[in-house]
C-alpha cells in the first residue's frame, strides 16, 4: 500500500484506489471486500463472469450507487461521490454498458447536454455549441460529424459520441464498460487508438470487456474478479489469456464445441430469393437447410439485421420471395413468423428484446404465453414458471429468483434472458442476431454447445455476429454481406478470417463479375485460421 | 459512525422499497393508497358524525359505481401505455343508445342493456382501430372520439333526455336491492362483480399478460411473435364494454339518459387509475389499486360535502391528492 500525507499527493500513489468495498442489493451480495488500483498512464482491464460485479463497482466509483462499506482514493486522497456530477467534477467519467444517448438530438447536443452554451439568458447558441463540439472532436481525432442526429449513427459511432462526451469533462479516469461488445474488428482498432491517445502521465482507463482476446492489444494489467470478490491482478504481457480465463471462471475451460457437418443432401427448409427492401437490401438470396447453422458475417451496416427483420416481417419487403418447406409464404409481421415457427432474437436487447420493468419470468415466458394457455385464454402460470426456472438453471442466469425485475440483472444475464425466451419456444428456425453480446467466455461456450444441440435436433439457425471467430467456429456455411448485398457464400472449411473480410468489403460496383458462388475459389491465405489480433500500436 | 449512518440509510431504504421484488413494491404502492384511504376515512369520521353511518357508507359506494366502472376498463388501456379520453362522453352516448333500444325501439330490458354494452364495445373497437391500425396517438384518437360521442349523443337524442318511465325493471338494475328489505343497491354488487372479473382477466389471462407486455415494451412484444395490433384493438374494445356498462348504470340510476352529460367523468376515472398506482407510461398497474383509487375519490367528494366544504374546493383538493399520489410513485421508483 502506498502511504499518503494528508492533503498532499505522493507521486508514488496510484491514480485511483479501491479498498474493502462492499455493496448489497436486496437478495444479492454484488461486491464484498473488493479492491483495485489503477496506476497513472495505464489501461487496466477488469474481467469477470456475468454478474461478477464489474458494472456495480464502476457505478459505485461514478456515484450512481453508494457503497455499503469501503474507501475510494483518487491520487491518494479519499473521496466519496454520491452523485454522478460529483464524480465528473473529480475527473471520473464513465461510459455505461447501455448507452445513455438521446437519439433525436445531434452529436453536439448530446455531448454537451445540460451544459449548453447560452446566448443571452434563455436562448441556446447552436452555433457556439457546434463549434465547441467540433473542437473537441477534432482534438480527439474522432471521425464524427457533430451536426448529425445520434439516432442515425452506427453503434460504433455512437460509442465515439459517448467517448467525446466523457472526455469533454476533462476526465482523468475514464471507465469503459464493455465498449467493444457491439463493435467489429476494424472499429475495435479505431477505439483502441482513441484510448491510447487519451492515456497520459496523469490519466488512466478502466476497461471492462468479455472479449478476452482483445485484452493483449490494449491492457497493461488485468484485474480479475469472481462472485463479487477480488481474485488477482496480473501483467498482461506476462500472462496467457488461458490463465486469465481460468481465474475468471474458477476452473479450466476445455469445451471446444464445433458443429457437426451437415450433409448437403439435407432438406432445404428456407429459401430466400431476390429479397430487396426500400432502405438497404438488394437482391439477397440464400438457402437454409434443416439442422444447419448459417453464419452471417459483414461489417456494421452491411444489412444482416435488415435481412433478419425482413424475414420475420418486422420490416416491409419490397420484392423477393420467401419459400418455407417448398411453399411460398407471406410473412406480414413477426406474429405470422411465429406461427411458421420462426423466431428472431434482436441485437438490441434493451429496445427490442426485453421488458425491463417486468420480472424474469414474464420475459422468458413472453413468446410462449399463447401456446401455454387454455382455450379460454387462461395462462398456465405454473407451467410457464416451471419453464422459466428450467432455463434460469440451465443457462445459469444469475438472479435471486424468477420474480426479480429484469433491469436489475447484469448485462450478460439480461442477454441470457432473451436467449431463454426463444429457447423455451419450440421454433424450427431461430435467427440469432449477436446472440453472445455481453456474455462471458464460460457462458459463451455453453451457448455454443446449446446451438450445436439445437442443430443436431434438426433446428435451423441463422447466426449473425460481428465476432468473426464465433462465426467461423460455429457455422456450417457463412453468408457474407456488404452494403445490402450478398457478396460471398463460404463453406466452413474454406472460411478464414481473411476470406470473410475480403467479401465483407467487396463493393459490388468494384467487381461486378465476382459473383458469389458456392465453391468459388476465394483467395486462400497462408495464415492459420485463428484470427490474428491487431497488434499493440507502437505510438505510445 | 459512518457505517452506522450507512446501515440506517439502507434499512430506511429497505423500509421504503419493501425489499426484494417489484411485485412487493407494487403492493406497497397499493398499501400506500389504501393507507391514505383509511386516513381520509378516519378524518371525515371525526370531522362529522354523519359520515360514518350505514346510509352514508352505502351512498359512498353507490357513488363510486360509475367512476369505478369506467376506471376498471381504462386500467387495461393505460397498462398498454395508452389512454382513453372518450369514456365520459362515450358513456353518455351509450346511455342514450340504451334509451333508444329500450324506450324508442322497445326491446326487452335485458336485450337493450346488452346492446348498449356492446355499443360501448363498438366505440372501443373504433378507438382500437384508430390507435393500432391507423397509428393515431391514443390521446388524439380518443380525444376525437370524445367529441364525436358527445355530438352523436346530442344528435341521436335531439338534445333531450330520454326517460325510462315505462321500463320499470331498468331502474332496478342500479337502485334495486338484491336482498329484499336490505338497503344495499344492486349497482354496488355489479361493480364488485365486474371488479373481480377484471382482476382475474388482468392477472390470469393472455389478455392481461399482453397488456402488461405491450405497455412495457411494444417493439419487444411484437418481435416476440405477439400480434400487438390485434391485442391493442381487443384491449380498447374490451375497455369499451365498460363504457357501455357505465352508460347503463348511470341512466338506470337517474331513470333517464342525459345526452349532455359525461364530460369530466373521464378525468375522474383516469385520476382513480393513477391514484391506484397504475403508471401512465404503461406496463404497471392493478385492479385493486384502481378500486382503491375510485373509493378515495368518492370518499373525498362525499366527505367534503358532508363537512360543508364548498363544492368549488373539492376539485382543488382532488387535484392535490393526484399530485401527492403520483409523486409518491416517483419517489418509490427512485429508491
Ligand atoms: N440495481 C440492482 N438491483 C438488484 N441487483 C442488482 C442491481 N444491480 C446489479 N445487481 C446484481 O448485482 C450483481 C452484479 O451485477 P453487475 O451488473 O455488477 O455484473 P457485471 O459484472 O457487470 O456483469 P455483466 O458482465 O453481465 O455485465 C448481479 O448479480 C446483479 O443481478
Ligand atoms: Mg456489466
Amino acid at each position: 500500500m502506498t502511504t499518503t500525507v494528508a492533503g498532499q499527493t505522493l507521486t508514488g500513489a496510484p491514480l485511483l484506489e479501491v479498498e474493502g468495498v462492499s455493496k448489497s442489493f436486496p437478495g444479492v451480495k454484488a461486491l464484498s471486500d473488493m479492491r483495485l488500483d489503477l496506476r497513472r498512464g495505464e489501461v487496466l482491464a477488469l474481467v469477470g463472469e456475468n454478474g461478477a460485479g464489474k458494472s456495480t463497482l464502476m457505478k459505485l466509483l461514478s456515484g450512481i450507487y453508494t457503497a455499503d462499506a469501503g474507501q475510494f482514493r483518487l491520487n491518494g486522497r479519499p473521496f466519496h461521490a454520491t452523485k454522478p456530477k460529483q464524480a465528473l467534477e473529480l475527473g471520473i467519467s464513465i461510459i455505461h454498458q447501455d448507452f445513455n444517448l438521446m437519439p433525436h438530438l445531434t452529436v453536439a447536443q448530446n455531448i454537451f447536454i445540460g451544459r449548453e452554451p447560452s446566448a443571452g439568458r434563455f436562448l441556446l447558441s447552436e452555433r457556439e455549441l457546434n463549434a465547441k463540439a467540433k473542437d473537441l472532436v477534432a482534438r480527439l481525432q474522432l471521425p464524427l460529424n457533430v451536426k448529425q442526429l445520434v439516432g442515425n449513427l452506427t453503434v460504433a459511432k455512437q460509442q465515439m459520441v459517448e467517448i467525446a462526451k466523457a472526455l469533454s469533462y476533462d476526465a482523468k479516469v475514464l471507465i469503459m464498460d464493455e465498449p467493444t461488445a457491439a463493435l467489429n474488428y476494424a472499429e475495435v482498432a479505431t477505439l483502441h487508438e482513441v484510448i491510447r491517445r487519451f492515456v497520459r502521465e496523469d490519466t488512466g482507463v478502466i476497461y471492462i470487456s468479455h472479449r478476452i482476446d482483445e485484452l493483449k492489444a490494449i491492457a497493461d494489467r488485468i484485474t480479475v474478479i469472481r462472485d463479487g470478490k477480488y481474485v488477482d491482478t496480473v501483467d498482461t504481457q506476462a500472462t496467457s489469456m488461458k490463465e486469465v480465463i481460468s481465474m475468471m471462471v474458477g476452473r479450466t475451460l476445455t469445451s471446444d464445441a464445433r458443429p457437426e457437418g451437415v450433409r448437403s443432401d439435407r432438406e432445404v427448409l428456407l429459401s430466400v430469393r431476390g429479397l430487396s427492401t426500400k432502405s438497404l437490401l438488394k437482391d439477397v438470396s440464400f438457402e437454409l437447410r434443416k439442422g444447419e447453422i448459417l453464419g452471417f458475417a459483414g461489417l456494421m451496416g452491411a444489412g444482416r439485421t435488415e435481412v433478419a427483420r425482413a424475414l420475420v416481417g418486422a420490416d416491409k419487403i419490397d420484392t423477393g420471395t420467401i419459400e418455407l418447406r417448398g411453399k411460398t409464404v407471406k410473412i406480414a409481421n413477426p406474429a405470422v413468423a411465429a406461427k411458421h415457427r420462426i423466431g428472431y432474437l434482436s441485437e438490441d436487447r434493451k429496445h427490442f428484446g426485453l421488458l425491463l420493468e417486468q420480472d424474469v419470468n414474464a420475459n422468458i415466458a413472453l413468446s410462449s404465453v399463447s401456446e401455454l394457455s387454455t382455450k379460454l385464454g387462461f395462462v398456465k402460470d405454473r407451467a410457464l414458471r416451471a419453464k422459466s426456472e428450467e432455463y434460469v438453471t440451465s443457462l445459469k442466469i444469475k438472479t435471486p429468483s424468477i420474480n426479480q425485475t429484469t433491469k436489475n440483472l447484469s448485462g450478460g444475464n439480461q442477454q441470457k434472458v432473451v436467449m431463454a425466451k426463444w429457447l423455451v419456444k419450440d421454433c424450427d428456425i431461430l435467427i440469432f442476431d449477436e446472440p453472445t453480446r455481453g456474455i462471458d467466455v464460460g457462458a459463451k461456450e455453453e451457448i455454443y454447445g446449446l446451438l450445436n444441440e439445437l442443430a443436431a435436433q434438426g433446428k435451423s439457425i441463422i447466426m449473425i455476429s460481428s465476432e468473426l471467430p464465433e462465426v467461423l467456429r460455429m457455422s456450417h456455411r457463412i453468408v457474407v454481406m456488404c452494403e445490402g448485398r450478398v457478396t460471398g457464400l463460404l463453406d466452413a472449411d474454406e472460411a478464414a478470417q481473411e476470406n470473410v473480410m475480403h467479401y465483407a468489403t467487396l463493393r459490388p460496383d468494384e467487381n461486378p463479375a465476382d459473383a458469389p458462388e458456392l465453391g468459388a475459389e476465394p483467395p486462400r491465405p497462408e495464415a492459420e485460421p485463428t484470427p490474428e489480433q491487431p497488434g499493440r500500436g507502437a505510438g505510445e | 459512525m459512518a457505517t452506522l449512518m450507512a446501515t440506517l440509510k439502507t434499512s430506511a431504504q429497505r423500509l421504503v422499497t419493501g425489499g426484494v421484488s417489484s411485485a412487493v413494491k407494487d403492493r406497497l404502492q397499493q398499501s400506500l393508497a389504501f393507507a391514505s384511504l383509511i386516513v381520509i376515512f378516519a378524518f371525515f369520521s371525526f370531522a362529522s358524525p354523519d359520515f360514518f353511518t350505514y346510509s352514508n357508507i352505502t351512498a359512498i359506494l353507490f357513488s363510486t359505481v360509475v367512476i369505478g366502472t369506467l376506471a376498471l376498463g381504462t386500467t387495461f388501456v393505460i397498462i398498454t401505455g395508452g389512454i382513453d379520453l372518450s369514456i365520459g362522453t362515450g358513456m353518455a352516448l351509450c346511455a342514450v343508445m340504451s334509451g333508444v333500444f329500450i324506450v324508442n325501439i322497445r326491446l326487452p330490458v335485458g336485450v337493450g342493456v346488452l346492446s348498449a354494452i356492446l355499443f360501448g364495445g363498438l366505440i372501443g373497437l373504433v378507438n382500437g382501430f384508430n390507435v393500432a391500425v391507423l397509428k393515431i396517438p391514443p390521446f388524439i384518437a380518443t380525444l376525437a372520439m370524445m367529441l364525436v360521442a358527445q355530438g352523436l349523443a346530442l344528435v341521436i337524442s335531439h338534445s333531450t333526455p330520454i326517460y325510462f318511465n315505462d321500463a320499470s325493471g331498468y331502474v332496478a338494475i342500479s337502485t334495486g336491492n338484491l336482498i329484499p328489505g336490505v338497503n344495499f343497491p344492486n349497482a354496488v354488487v355489479i361493480l364488485a362483480v365486474v371488479a373481480v372479473v377484471s382482476a382475474v382477466l388482468l392477472k390470469k389471462t393472455v389478455l392481461g399478460r399482453f397488456a402488461y407486455s405491450i405497455g412495457s415494451n411494444e417493439e419487444a412484444t411484437a418481435l416476440s411473435g405477439i400480434n400487438v395490433r390485434k391485442w391493442k384493438i381487443i384491449v380498447y374494445a374490451f375497455a369499451g364494454l365498460f363504457i357501455g356498462l357505465a352508460g347503463v348504470m348511470i341512466s338506470a340510476r337517474l331513470g333517464s339518459a342525459q345526452p349532455a352529460t359525461g364530460m369530466g367523468y373521464e378525468l375522474q376515472a383516469i385520476a382513480a387509475v393513477v391514484i391506484g398506482g397504475t403508471s401512465l407510461s404503461g406496463g404497471k398497474g392493478s385492479i385493486v389499486g384502481t378500486v382503491i383509487g375510485a373509493l378515495i375519490i368518492s370518499v373525498l367528494n362525499n366527505g367534503l360535502q358532508i363537512t360543508s366544504i364548498p363544492q368549488e374546493w373539492q376539485n382543488v383538493i382532488l387535484g392535490g391528492v393526484i399530485l401527492i399520489a403520483v409523486y409518491a410513485d416517483i419517489i418509490r421508483k427512485r429508491t
